[in-house]
């Protein structure tokens, strides 16, 4: 009986929504569906696991994200249920801890930030150079693995019966390295490769100071806050805001581009947005090109102008 | 400590891309470069070298006959030693790791060994993993601050958004660096003369122990992704087309 595994990521104690499309992928592929997370208190979940075969549950005095033991513990569950796939989510998280369970087990192979998969088949496609092309893998044989890129796949409609919980004891190995400290940022910054909506600031914002009209707008829409490389270098910005082949690939339903040329480096990294809006005072700017809705005008007006009027309109 | 800089080379991040026979790009044309993250892996190589009497760096790829040119730009940052597996073979991430791990294992003496947290062709984020794994040392990705405490390595990891986790790891381990680590140097005029002059080390498949090559992973087709059609600019004052392009995205593009 073929089984998939999904690893579910939690952060802190909430269920991560992309999981729903990793849980969605599984369950289309008419496998049994495992769910595997390291939780102490998995009936919290239950809800979201509705209708697949078994939780697989994780327990310990501390759970914290510890790349070695879950990577350890992952492939002796692979190992234990006799999974033949293993998907999650392509977050920070998913980036570091796949590659570790596929390495582990000898003949597992892992396709990272993939935008389309055929179970049946075999088939993984996912972004190369920057998403300039598409590639189509093929992995022979083996067990196989995949992250998925988070705002791509469809999450089912959860239902079905609640699944049954299965304990299960971490195997922590001796490890050469050791957490010291989780350095919790003070800001509630929105996850950028998640986000639904981003509003961006290019160089055109000129100070740092001036991105609190982009913060503004995107309080408004609950959005991430992103930034042209040019303005992570000028420090209008931190790096880890930066959107583009050097920064972040980012795919929300709305990008809004505010002084940002639209160069490919810039455009690679956001042009998988479902809708992407552009505010830049020059009409030949190249955004325009690739832009769904274009304003031309000054953005120390528009932007502002623009919240407003949302906020009129919510 | 012998420390050790994997790098790859990548088309130009301007580069028009073609693909050739469903599979690969055509490389006629094209301009090489070190992928961006590598050059931060070098420029941390370069300053624990620096801070290390009597260490040594040196810059290890692997890739075709072309590659040679990426070690070439990277020895002019000042780095003294080389090591090219030359292969024209496709390979995937787990036999590259094995290869480099292979090369990387004949010293040993090799301390840290840093790389990028991605190659910006494949994007793939698995090799420095894969590498940790073979060479059997720990390693930490993402890594956006390094130092040196004792006989132990204290990096700073990117985990999450602006959220950071500090770890400290036993030498030799891999260190994955992202963006915002350091500033690479440039190349000086000197330096540039003086890398012309460095022997690169070659290194052959077999003479890594890869003997039989059986990739799992096969690429099947390349592709471009669908065009989007030419979106439209809302004419008018500032003040209309804020109006215009809020009703367009509650209503058209049902975004909001
Ligand atoms: C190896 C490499 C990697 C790179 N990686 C990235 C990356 O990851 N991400 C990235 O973004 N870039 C990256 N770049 C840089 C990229 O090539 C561009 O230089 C950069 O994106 C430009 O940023 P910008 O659009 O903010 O600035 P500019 O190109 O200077 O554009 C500013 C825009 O603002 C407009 N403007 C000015 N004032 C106003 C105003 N008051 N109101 C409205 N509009 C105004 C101007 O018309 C202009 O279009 C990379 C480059 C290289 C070589
Ligand atoms: N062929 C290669 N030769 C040397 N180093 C490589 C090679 N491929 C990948 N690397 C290293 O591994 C990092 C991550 O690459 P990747 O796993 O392909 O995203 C790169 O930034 C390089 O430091």
């Amino acid at each position: 009986m073929a089984n998939i595994g999904v690893y579910i990521e939690l952060k802190g104690d909430l269920f991560k929504k992309s999981n729903r499309e990793a849980l969605g992928l599984a369950k289309k592929s008419g496998k049994d569906v495992y769910a595997v997370l390291f939780s102490n208190t998995p009936e919290k979940y239950t809800d979201e696991l509705k209708g697949i075969k078994k939780i697989i549950c994780v327990k310990g005095s501390d759970l914290t994200y510890n790349p070695a033991l879950y990577a350890d513990t992952l492939a002796n569950i692979i190992t234990q249920f006799d999974l033949t796939y293993f998907v999650g989510i392509c977050s920070a998280q998913g980036k570091d801890l796949f590659p570790r369970v596929s390495a582990k087990i000898e003949n597992a192979s892992l396709l990272n930030d993939c935008v389309a998969v055929d179970i049946d088949n075999n088939r993984f496609t996912k972004p190369v150079y920057a998403g300039k092309l598409l590639s189509q893998f093929v992995i022979e044989e083996g067990f196989r693995m995949a992250t998925l890129r988070p705002n791509i796949f469809q999450a089912e409609p959860v239902s079905g019966d609640v699944p049954e919980i299965v304990e299960f004891q971490p195997v922590s190995k001796e490890d050469k390295s050791r957490i010291v400290e989780v350095i919790k940022s003070a800001s509630k910054k929105i996850d950028l490769t998640e986000a639904e909506i981003i509003v961006s600031g290019g160089r055109a914002m000129k100070a740092k100071e001036n991105f609190n009209i982009i913060e503004d707008l995107a309080a408004l829409l609950n959005a991430g806050v992103g930034a042209s490389r040019a303005a992570v270098d000028a420090g209008f910005a931190s790096h880890d805001m930066q959107v583009g082949q050097t920064g972040k690939v980012v795919n929300p339903k709305l990008y809004i581009a505010c002084g940002i040329s639209g160069a490919i480096q810039h455009f690679v990294g956001m042009k998988t947005s479902k809708i992407i809006v552009a505010i830049n005072k020059d009409p030949e700017a190249p955004i325009f090109k690739k832009a769904d809705y274009g304003i031309v005008g000054d953005l120390f007006k528009v932007v502002p102008l623009l919240t407003e009027e949302l906020k009129s309109r919510m | 400590m012998n420390i050790y800089v994997c790098i790859k080379q990548v088309p130009d991040t301007e580069a028009v891309l073609q693909v050739k026979d469903g599979n690969r790009i055509n490389e006629d044309n094209i301009k090489w470069i070190i992928s961006p993250y590598d050059e931060y892996a070098i420029e941390e190589g370069l300053k624990l070298k620096e801070k290390q009497a009597g260490s040594t760096l040196t810059l290890i790829t692997l890739g075709p006959a072309r590659a040679e040119s990426a070690l070439r730009s990277g020895l002019a940052m000042g780095v003294e030693n080389a090591i090219h597996i030359e292969t024209p073979e496709i390979m995937d991430h787990k036999n590259v790791a094995r290869a480099l791990a292979n090369a990387i294992k004949q010293d040993p003496n090799f301390g840290v060994v840093f790389t990028g947290k991605q190659a910006i062709d494949d994007d793939s984020y698995l090799t420095p993993i894969y590498l940790s794994e073979f060479l059997g040392v720990p390693v930490a990705t993402n890594v956006i601050s390094f130092s040196l405490e004792g006989d132990k390595v204290l990096v700073e990891r990117e985990i999450d958004e602006a959220a950071k986790e500090k770890i400290e790891m036993q030498i030799p381990c891999v260190v994955a660096v992202t963006k915002g680590i350091n500033t690479p140097r440039y190349a000086s005029l000197m330096g540039i003369m003086k890398s012309k002059k460095i022997p690169i080390k070659k290194f052959t498949l077999a003479e890594v122990g890869i003997t039989e090559l059986k990739n799992r992973i096969k690429t099947e087709k390349l592709f471009s992704p669908p065009e989007k059609p030419q979106g439209k600019i809302i004419p008018g004052e500032s003040e209309t087309a804020v109006k215009e392009l809020v009703t367009l995205l509650k209503e058209e593009a049902r975004v909001l």
